[in-house]
């Protein structure tokens, strides 16, 4: 295996991983500050056809994740209004949120089945990346550095800010937040907005960057990957991180080993290595918890004020 | 005219069907057609060449055709309904198009006796119920033969779904067609399992341009191994619909389905009232299997060399499965000048020599 192979099988991951890792980031800022938002799916397929309708119809990639970044935040908004604003239940309404966004991406995008743009190229110009092993390191698009950018910024946030803080204290105990005079619904429909933000831009990822298209479905459940990864990582942002890459690298492994002809492995058996992955993984931190940690944020899920 | 039935209007439609029997008397009313799709008409691949067909049927008889269409059926008992849904309003003539809607397509056929139906890709007929396919084995001939043509590496990647008849036969004619020129052919495939996922399609086809494959095809859905070809600069393939718009170099060319001329003889055949049942497997010969047009790139060779297997197989002096045919295991599948029957071709479970599966 030489080396362009090895480093072209990377690149082929991080792109894996990316909008993955951008939509689980926003969700966990979201649980964090106590919502459940199980829309990610959603949120993500309503970004992906706006991103494209906008980069189709004006031919700038840029504006196109704006709009996709935008059309997150308003995806999320609405799930916001229905369950902090009218107190209904968030895990129901997460799950209609994925449904609607299905819808209203199907019926947005029906115009642009068929059309292509030309897609989000490298952030550097190639000359630089001539090295196979330079391309490594500059070879890639602006939103992976984003992405990457954005995992430190929000773990700083997180555990370095006054404001990480407070958001915090919003997702443990509400209403000692509130009782100390923090707005407690206001943070949370803050974080739910960054969480849509994040999950719009990943979405755009699939139809303007990997697969510059628009088709129904296009994310094909990569929302629910990003749900189970938050919990995976612990509600960590480094966690989260490598969390992405090694299912990016499972994935990738996966169709690499099969193009190799690895036959002594069944496929049926590779297809499954993701999950199994998971599974092995959520069973040794329960097992961890059961000596005294505890992960999840205290009030996640619950409405506020409680009923 | 067309009606668009979503399900959510179909679960509205269901609470007022009760009143549709006084509608049913109308004296000159159109003739309704009705279509249930497996997926979404938008998925520019299988259910969106159903959809072409069913505009040609409303572009060829205008106001005497009425079509509907009930879209993201689920195979399984939400498909009896979503088929009862269009029998009840007043469709007579219904065409089925998943394998899994076979069961339900006969369960319902036996309450509506009176109303034709056509299930696509099964092998349950009924008086009323009649079964079509097309043979894409034989666009599969062609495109490897341009394969091999136009492949320097001698090898291929081939994304494929789920290792059923349909897709065997398909990456065998392939190999078999690209062999015939180069005979130390290699086809890879990787098993995607999943009719449709674009990015993870899009990664199967890296993987296999990492190998070292320099033309990639598929049995899978969508548009993005194209994307990905073009965007290392290797050949490709279109699948059930010309997919040059998205790979305007790597696109050498397209199995196309097109089940327009069918739908339009079948739709004309019920109205006459000379609707019989029967199963109709179309090839190129008859229209239901076409090649998109050659990309400017596609050798005069290599042009040639398709054009050949083209008629050939229109003529019928050539079958992409001839004898003599050893699987990879040295069974002998095939005796010298024997073609394959339609009945080993429908069970086909064993992979050439070459294929590396």
């Amino acid at each position: 295996m030489t080396a362009a192979i090895l480093v072209s099988i990377f690149m082929t991951l991080a792109a894996a991983a990316t909008p993955i890792l951008l939509a689980a980031l926003g969700e966990l800022v979201t649980e964090k500050a106590g919502v459940l938002n199980l829309g990610v799916e959603g949120m993500m397929l309503c970004g992906a056809v706006a991103g494209f309708a906008v980069a189709y119809s004006t031919g700038s990639v840029p504006l196109g994740l704006l709009a996709a970044t935008l059309a997150g935040v308003a995806a999320a908004m609405i799930f916001a209004l229905l369950t902090l604003g009218l107190g209904s239940n968030q895990v129901a309404m997460g799950l209609a949120l994925t449904i609607f966004g299905i819808g209203a991406s199907s019926l947005i995008g029906a115009g642009f089945v068929g059309r292509t743009i030309t897609r989000l190229g490298p952030l550097f110009p190639a000359d630089y990346a001539a090295h196979p092993w330079l391309r490594l390191v500059v070879g890639h698009d602006a939103i992976v550095y984003l992405s990457l950018a954005l995992v430190l910024a929000v773990s700083l946030f997180l555990r370095r800010t006054k404001a990480g803080l407070i958001l915090r204290a919003v997702g443990e105990n509400a209403d000692s937040a509130h009782a100390i005079g923090y707005r407690v619904l206001a943070i949370r429909t803050a974080a739910t907005a960054f969480g849509g933000a994040l999950a719009g831009l990943g979405g755009a990822y699939f139809s303007l960057a990997l697969t510059p298209m628009w088709a129904d479905r296009l994310t094909a459940g990569r929302g629910w990957i990003a749900l189970a990864l938050v919990v995976f990582a612990a509600w960590k942002p480094g966690r989260l991180l490598i969390g992405a890459y090694l299912f990016g690298a499972v994935a990738t492994f996966e169709l690499q080993a099969k193009a190799a002809g690895l036959s002594f492995i069944a496929p049926e058996v590779l297809a499954m290595t993701p999950y199994l992955a998971t599974i092995v993984v959520l069973t040794m931190m329960s097992l961890g918890r059961r000596t005294g940690g505890r992960d999840a944020p205290a009030c996640l899920g619950k409405p506020f004020p409680a009923p | 005219m067309s009606a668009i039935i979503t399900r959510r209007t179909l679960l509205a439609g269901t609470a007022a069907s009760a009143a549709l029997p006084l509608v049913g008397a109308r004296a000159q009313a159109p003739f309704g057609v009705g279509f249930v799709y497996v997926g979404p008409v938008g998925d520019h691949g299988w259910t969106w060449t159903h959809d072409q067909g069913r505009k040609a049927v409303e572009a060829a008889y205008g106001n005497k055709v009425k079509t509907s269409f009930i879209e993201n059926v689920a195979e399984g008992p939400d498909a009896a309904r979503a088929i009862r849904q269009l029998a009840q309003a007043g469709d007579q003539l219904i065409f089925t198009t998943s394998f899994g809607f076979m069961n339900p397509t006969i369960q319902v056929a036996k309450q509506f006796p009176k109303i034709k139906f056509e299930h696509a890709t099964g092998y349950q007929r009924a008086e009323n119920v009649a079964t079509y396919n097309a043979r894409f084995y034989e666009g599969r001939a062609v495109i490897g033969t341009i394969a091999g043509h136009m492949s320097k590496s001698g090898q291929a990647g081939y994304i494929a779904s789920f290792p059923i008849p349909e897709v065997v036969m398909g990456i065998n004619a392939f190999h078999l067609a690209a062999k015939k020129v180069n005979p130390n052919f290699k086809t890879k495939v990787i098993w995607a399992s999943t009719w449709y996922d674009p990015a993870k399609e899009a990664d199967a086809a890296k993987a296999l341009i990492d190998q070292g494959c320099d033309v990639i095809t598929q049995h899978t859905d969508s548009a993005a191994a194209l994307q990905a070809a073009e965007q290392r600069g290797v050949f490709a393939f279109g699948q059930a619909s010309d997919m040059k718009a998205f790979a305007p170099k790597a696109h050498l060319s397209a199995i196309v389905d097109d089940w327009s001329g069918y739908y339009v003889k079948r739709v004309k055949e019920a109205m006459d009232g000379t609707w019989k049942s029967g199963d109709v497997w179309g090839g190129i010969k008859d229209g239901m299997v076409k090649l998109a047009p050659y990309n400017d790139a596609v050798t005069p060779a290599a042009r040639a060399a398709a054009d050949e297997v083209q008629k050939g197989i229109v003529a019928g002096t050539l079958h992409p499965f001839t004898g003599e045919l050893k699987d990879q295991k040295g069974t002998l599948r095939l005796k010298a000048g024997e073609t394959a029957s339609d009945e080993i071709l429908s069970k086909m479970d064993w992979y050439v020599d070459g294929v590396q599966a």
